[in-house]
């Protein structure tokens, strides 16, 4: 995913000089051909995320659209209340990728698990979460990052899908939309699995289970608190919802559905149902996909 | 307002910040009166600005990092004819854009500012911003003492260095007091030059209360290949007795004959 975002953004530098990508030290044998191309649209930041993301702030409050890459913790939570006064608070331009959404790195263990950021990132006002979970998602999460003019929050993780054969996704689609993944075979189904991030592997794994056959998968790739308002009409067409996310249950992508939800003038009751990590995830170790056996993620 | 004497600058920027603060019953106005007269030599004397342009783009920019201090920059931004003395009034009132720690919303502010160790790495950012497009318009960044134990100020002050931001000044209000004690008693932070100096700045240390020291030490052309730190020895509630070096007037407004006792000993009627 880091890749094809990388990928993506030196192809956009090249036609705009505004484009500034500042590293925490990190993004060896991911960042080194941007480098090349346009060193000076490129820093490294060292190991200060406070000052990164201060200085991002500075810098896009003279017209540059700027990128902070680092891991997810550490370009969040780290420097959050730079986030909050310096870039939410100014409206400014300012793009926050993280790399290793939710267990990417779970064999590195607690600093390096990001399962808490949606939390952190959905509680500012003028913030949008891009929550990629494929490859034309990425590409249209960058487009619409592109075109935007405010705060951003890029959450990647590790791989692309493996057990999606036919994305079925248009090329374009607005922020606070939902997307057509994966039809059930019941295509009258009022019932749908929506998902945010890169956990539509294991929302095709659910499906495929006799308990959720009956289930269209849709995502979320791009919402924050600017886009509730949109979320009615969307969640009055189903019966019943199950929101899939790597992140805790608190402050995270269901909770959001859930709220709202709660603001919603019902047609028809919608049950929503929640599946989210564990909070025993906190203190513990291993692989992602072991991770989410262990804890019987979308189970 | 014409004003072109620094001298008389800072003493009406110490008089409408009293008014200011003991009208809305705000704080920080011992701060406040420490950092006028560094305000009033940079905007009589050093700064490019078009008040009537405020985001004029060859402007320099300057930032109030200890942003408690506001009072005593809005102050100063009216006098400059930003906007007028009359809306000062609203300082601190339901529904302003003066809210009582710096605001952007109000003209001329570049940044808001509250919470510390803020400022620095936002004028940095500027600071790489114009170096990269080779501008010549320049940053100045006015932090507190106390503020200094924001670790983000060293963290930020270490890529200054390291990118021989020569566009960058950073100002220390050095008056010495913090929130329930001195400096010294609280993080000690001395030997300040040497730490600045250390980490590959190009340092002065002037009486922050003198026009003329201010004056050669914040010129433009007193500059080397790296971000320049002015440390500016000051006495916080400066020109009224009563305040000048008491940590109570870090929180108190002063009342109606504190004010009239005050702005006679600055010696300015409004």
């Amino acid at each position: 995913m880091r890749n094809y975002f990388i990928d993506l953004l030196t192809k956009e530098a090249k036609s705009n000089n505004k484009i500034m990508l500042m590293v925490g030290d990190l993004g060896f044998s991911v960042v080194e051909n941007f480098k090349e191309k346009y060193p000076k649209q490129f820093i490294n930041a060292g190991v200060a995320e406070q000052n990164m993301t201060g200085m991002a702030a500075g810098l896009a409050s003279e017209k540059f659209h700027v990128f902070t890459y680092s891991i997810a913790n550490f370009n969040t939570f780290r420097c959050s209340e730079q986030i909050r006064n310096d870039i939410d608070y100014h409206n400014y331009n300012v793009t926050v990728v993280s790399v290793g959404g939710g267990l990417s790195y779970g064999a590195l263990g607690y600093s390096h698990h990001a399962i808490q950021d949606y939390a952190l990132m959905r509680s500012f006002p003028n913030m949008t979460i891009y929550a990629p979970g494929t490859r034309s998602e990425i590409a249209n999460c960058m487009k619409q990052i592109f075109k935007s003019k405010s705060p951003a929050y890029l959450r990647l993780g590790k791989t692309l899908p493996k057990n999606l054969k036919k994305p079925n996704q248009p090329h374009d689609h607005a922020p606070g939309k939902w997307t057509k993944i994966l039809e059930c075979k019941n295509r009258e189904s009022r019932k749908c699995i929506l998902t945010t991030g890169a956990v539509i592997d294991d929302a095709v794994k659910m499906q495929k289970k006799e308990e959720f056959s009956n289930y269209h998968i849709y995502s979320l790739p791009i919402w924050g608190m600017k886009y509730k308002t949109l979320q009615a009409q969307q969640i009055n067409k189903w019966d019943e919802i199950v929101t899939l996310e790597d992140h805790l249950e608190d402050g995270g992508f269901g909770s959001y559905i859930l709220e709202c939800n709660s603001s919603i003038q019902k047609v028809g009751e919608t049950k929503i149902k929640l599946k989210s990590l564990n909070k025993n995830v906190c203190n513990t170790v291993g692989d992602q996909d072991n991770l989410k056996e262990h804890f019987k993620f979308a189970h | 307002m014409n004003i072109n004497s620094s001298v008389l600058l800072s003493k009406y920027i110490k008089a409408y910040t009293l008014k200011m603060v003991s009208k809305a019953k705000a704080s920080h106005v011992g701060g406040g009166l420490s950092i006028s007269d560094i305000l009033a030599v940079l905007y009589n004397n050093i700064l490019y600005f078009d008040s009537q342009k405020p985001l004029l783009e060859n402007r320099d920019r300057f930032i109030l990092s200890k942003g408690h201090c506001c009072a005593a920059l809005y102050a100063t931004l009216a006098l400059k004819n930003f906007f007028t003395l009359r809306d000062l009034n609203s300082f601190a009132q339901f529904g302003s854009n003066f809210m009582s720690h710096a605001s952007h919303k109000v003209k001329g502010v570049e940044f808001s500012t509250g919470s510390l160790g803020h400022g620095l790495p936002y004028a940095v950012g500027k600071a790489v911003a114009a170096k990269s497009r080779n501008k010549k318009w320049e940053v100045f960044v006015l932090l507190s003492d106390g503020e200094l134990n924001e670790g983000s100020n060293w963290e930020a002050t270490l890529f200054a260095s390291h990118h021989n931001l020569n566009n960058l000044t950073i100002i220390v209000d050095y008056n010495k007091l913090q929130s329930l004690t001195t400096v010294e008693k609280t993080i000690k932070i001395e030997p300040l030059k040497d730490k600045f100096e250390a980490f590959g700045c190009y340092v002065s240390e002037v009486n922050g209360h003198d026009h003329e020291e201010l004056k050669n030490s914040l010129s433009k052309t007193n500059k080397k290949n790296s971000p320049k730190v002015i440390i500016a020895h000051t006495v916080k509630g400066k020109g009224v007795s009563f305040m000048e070096n008491r940590i109570e007037w870090h929180y108190k407004s002063p009342d109606e004959d504190q004010l009239e006792m005050a702005l006679n000993e600055i010696g300015v009627i409004l």
